[in-house]
């Protein structure tokens, strides 16, 4: 089981195009994210990296150019909570390959990029708007599977696929107690200790599991072997909780096992932000959602991201306005919700590390992305302005050094129906 | 992993259990009861006169055993503006959403209404004056699409309440008779500058039944919220819904989709016919007996109801294009209209309105072909492009949701200009409501509902700073005195701190 996910952890890293092409972006003001901003400065890239980043960089003979005076440079976005490449079409059940049936509401083993669709016609509107990088998240049940981090470049899924797996995804609200899954919160607590327990026993005794002398255990072999990188905290625990008690039981569960916690939805994070820095644990949430649309969700405000930062907590900005699409169709809409952030009480510069570095060094894979800075894959944005803004347009879009802009499907309708076609005249 | 908090998703779910669940229910003619006094109210002041108004004279006293007979409004409102002193609001670039941006002008709110408007004003002794700093005004903010009150947050079931999913045909419903005034979506799409609601039936039916037209106001009452001599509207909704919802016992295909809205329209016209001549009469004989589903119906046929309607694809707008022109009613709006830009030119022909979003799309069959640049490429075509929500969260943001469509048209070569884009929330869909005299433009003589923004709305970085609705200053972001909170939100939601929202 464990092999073939670090295998293909290991060929995503390695499939980086191997085309000798040097690009300078030159004049623009450059965000690194990962250094202070810098004015009228050059980012160069070859062969998909970048090799230069500063304000007195030589640009090579031969070197694409792209002037960016005027522009603002950044690192591509990353939406760290997506269903791209797993739900093309949300109403269409044959699409969807996002939940696994598992046993009981429990699916770890299930490695949610197996199903990964790498011709998904969702790719190019996010990357258009300058997402580069996605988390694509499993859904469903009390412990939904493993995620993976994917870059939106074209090729195969083993191509795409950044990092896997990058979480493990569970929920600490009752999924609603119809059928096999937990009927209330306590249980959902129960489930998860009997389950994270016995991953600790089965991993003690492996032989006598598999000779069939050891007790009867909570889960399959499937999943106590993809739980086990969990406890070893080599992959983060992804925790879907909103109402602040269940933040506080998931900050007590990892706690009792030791496994890395990663708050993903967080509605009333703000209430518990102290706790949640103690414990150096990182939160996805939004910032368009202030509707108390569940009793779990009452104390939703937009000031979450605001006061999560206030209070050191890292902050990664996944779309959660609840429009229903901000995981797939409007991937690209992260950058407005850091902009709403930002309306809200974040600073600017948060906002962005946000939706860059900060997603990245959650689930691994900020030594490839997330910053301009030497060595990284270049996922570089060009805007033509302030990148929150509505007004703005990603101007070029590079992921591992290829420029990846190309009309996307309703682009084309666009473009058929800004003049009707001679046949379409008659109504 | 995101959750669906959608009303759309709700909605869904709502009517599919609802669908499922319930047997062959037919619609049941609501007999007269016995002892009802005969609606003796008059039609609301605005009202356009109506046949079913007609046969109810204004002043008849009670007369207890009499029988009901058809009447415009018997759930009036009770609506009243608040009496403010009048406002000044100066030093503000005003978008009047009737012609170019007034920059550096000022506005006067007197008595309820806009009663100045320009470059300078003459403010009453008596005026209250709020120096704009440089901000925006605009109109206050109009969708032509909401749930609010009829799936209120929280989202539980015993408060969903938007799709009577028993029939395909619920004419009889309305959705004022679903709206709970304690939603605590409804102070979240005032402090989002909004200011009047049509809060419409879910699409589970081919005719939904009433919408309401509401001012975004704390009421205990839906009368309270009631937009004074507001039309009613009628929602339709064609394609994936209704066959979804009906698979069982029908429709289940696009083709019994149709043949059901004509059926209904086919007992419409007869209802309307036997109704028209009683009243036409001299009434000796028993008037025909009271339907409610046919009684709204009869109503749009004689264009007293507008027609909201519910489509996504261009090929079903076209053929809900002809049904109308088969029984002679109008549509006044498409409603999701992903597919509107692809028919531009056939609603611009019949004046009907696009209630549409900026980007949502590609979540169902019917929804794949949504374009960004919907909104402007209606707007060249002459249609009355409006930006609508259908949802909680996008109707507290309906300029931004405009700004990434007005992005988009500029990238395909067509710039709508912030002066002409502020009508697709303010005064295009006023008209869509009928409203257009009353409400949606900054002009003298209109409801002084106004908003003050922290700076140009179209921004990202802009928020509603106050809201006015007749006058009266209904929120301040500054102020958590002057930010309605419901009922239900005492103890279950923390209060806003001073200068904070939710």
């Amino acid at each position: 089981m464990r092999a073939p996910l670090t295998t293909l952890a290991l060929l995503g890293a390695l499939a980086l195009p191997a085309r000798a092409q040097t690009v300078a972006i030159v004049g623009g003001t450059v965000h690194p994210v990962s250094g202070p901003k810098l004015e009228n400065a050059t980012v160069l890239i070859r062969d998909g990296r970048i090799v230069a980043v500063g304000q007195n960089v030589q640009v090579p003979a031969g070197a694409q150019r792209i002037d960016a005076a005027g522009k603002w440079v950044t690192p591509g976005f990353i939406n760290a909570a997506t269903t791209l490449g797993v739900v093309e079409i949300g109403g269409a059940p044959e699409t969807r390959d996002v939940s696994a049936r598992g046993r009981d509401a429990v699916a770890a083993a299930f490695t949610v990029w197996d199903g990964f669709n790498p011709a998904s016609v969702l790719f190019a509107p996010a990357r258009n708007d300058g997402v580069t990088t996605v988390g694509v998240v499993p859904a469903g049940g009390l412990i939904a599977g493993q995620s993976a981090m994917v870059d939106l470049v074209d090729g195969t899924a083993t191509d795409m696929v950044r990092r896997a797996p990058v979480a493990m995804v569970a929920t600490m609200t009752a999924p609603g107690g119809q059928g096999n899954v937990p009927a209330s919160r306590g249980e959902v607590q129960v489930r998860l200790r009997e389950i994270l327990t016995d991953v600790r026993a089965y991993q003690r005794n492996r032989a006598a599991y598999d000779r069939n002398e050891s007790r009867e255990l909570a889960v399959s072999r499937a999943d106590l072997e993809a739980l086990i990188p969990v406890l070893a905290g080599r992959v983060p625990m992804l925790v879907e909780a909103d109402r602040a008690s269940d933040i506080d039981a998931a900050l007590r569960l990892s706690r009792e096992f030791g496994f890395r916690l990663v708050i993903v939805g967080g509605a009333e994070a703000w209430q518990v932000a102290d706790r949640l820095k103690a414990a150096n644990v990182p939160v996805l949430t939004g910032a368009m959602n202030n509707i108390p649309a569940s009793f779990s969700t009452l104390g939703a405000r937009q000031e979450n991201v605001g006061l999560l930062r206030r209070a050191g907590v890292a902050v990664a900005i996944i779309g959660n306005a609840g429009g229903g699409d901000e995981a797939s169709f409007n991937v690209r809409n992260v950058r407005f919700e850091a902009g709403n952030a930002v309306a809200y009480g974040a600073s600017w510069d948060d906002a962005l590390r946000a939706v860059t570095l900060t997603p990245a060094e959650v689930f691994g894979v900020a030594d490839r992305v997330g910053s301009l800075a030497v060595g990284k894959d270049a996922n570089v944005v060009v805007w033509s302005g302030d990148p929150f803004e509505f007004a703005t347009q990603a101007e070029h879009v590079f992921i591992r050094g290829r420029s990846v802009k190309a009309p996307s499907r309703q682009d084309q309708l666009m473009e058929r129906y800004k003049t009707l076609p001679p046949s379409y005249r008659q109504p | 992993m995101p959750t669906a908090r959608s009303p759309l998703a709700l909605a869904a779910l709502a009517a599919a259990l609802a669908g499922c669940a319930r047997s062959r229910a037919a619609t049941t003619p609501v007999p007269a009861p016995a002892g009802q006094p005969p609606a003796g109210q008059p039609a609301a002041a605005g009202q356009p006169a109506s046949a079913a108004a007609a046969g109810t004279p204004a002043g008849r006293p009670s007369l207890a055993g009499a029988l009901s007979t058809p009447n415009a409004d018997p759930f009036p409102s009770t609506y009243q503006p608040v009496t403010t002193r009048p406002t000044v609001i100066r030093n503000v670039v005003l978008l009047t959403a009737t012609g170019p941006a007034i920059r550096n002008g000022a506005i006067l709110l007197r008595d309820g209404k806009i009663a100045a408007v320009g470059q300078t004003v003459d403010a009453p002794a008596d005026a209250l004056v709020v120096d704009g700093g440089g901000r925006y005004v605009t109109p206050g903010i109009v969708d032509t699409h909401s749930h609010l009150g009829v799936y209120p947050a929280p989202g539980v079931q015993a408060l969903s309440d938007g799709n009577e999913a028993t029939n395909p045909v619920t004419a009889h419903v309305w959705a004022e008779h679903s709206v709970w005034p304690q939603d605590p979506q409804f102070p979240r799409n005032l402090a989002g500058g909004v200011t009047t609601l049509q809060v419409l039936p879910g699409s589970a039916n081919l005719i939904g039944g009433r919408s309401a037209v509401l001012k975004v106001v704390p009421s205990r009452t839906v009368q309270g919220m009631k937009f004074p001599g507001a039309r009613y509207g009628l929602k339709m909704a064609c394609g994936e819904n209704p066959k979804r919802v009906y698979a069982s016992r029908g429709p289940s295909t696009r083709m019994g989709n149709v043949a059901g809205y004509r059926a209904a329209w086919i007992q419409a016209e007869g209802y309307r016919r036997r109704w028209d001549a009683w009243l036409g009469g001299n009434r000796q004989a028993d008037p025909p007996t009271r339907d409610l589903g046919l009684e709204t119906l009869a109503e749009v046929l004689r264009g007293n109801i507008f027609v909201h309607n519910h489509c996504y694809r261009a090929d079903e707008m076209a053929q809900m294009v002809d049904v109308a022109r088969e029984f002679g009613y109008r549509i006044r709006s498409f409603h999701h209209g992903v597919e509107a830009y692809k028919i531009a030119d056939l609603m611009a022909r019949d004046s009907i309105s696009g209630s549409v979003w900026s980007d949502w799309g590609g979540f169902k069959l019917e929804a794949l072909d949504g374009v960004k640049a919907n909104l402007p490429m209606l707007h060249r075509a002459g249609v009355r492009a409006i930006t609508h929500s259908d949802d909680p969260s996008g109707s507290q943001r309906l300029l931004q949701e405009s700004a990434k469509a007005m992005a988009a048209g500029r990238q395909i070569g067509i710039d709508v200009p912030e002066h002409e884009a502020i009508r697709w929330v303010t005064l295009n869909a006023a008209w869509a409501l009928g409203l257009d005299d009353r409400i949606g433009s900054l002009e003298v003589g209109k409801n002084a509902d106004v908003v003050l923004w922290s700076g140009n709305p179209f921004s990202v970085y802009t928020r509603a700073d106050r809201v006015w609705i007749d006058g009266h200053l209904y929120y301040d972001r500054s102020d958590p005195r002057e930010q309605w909170r419901t009922d239900f939100e005492l103890g279950f939601v923390p209060a806003p701190a001073a200068g904070g929202t939710r």
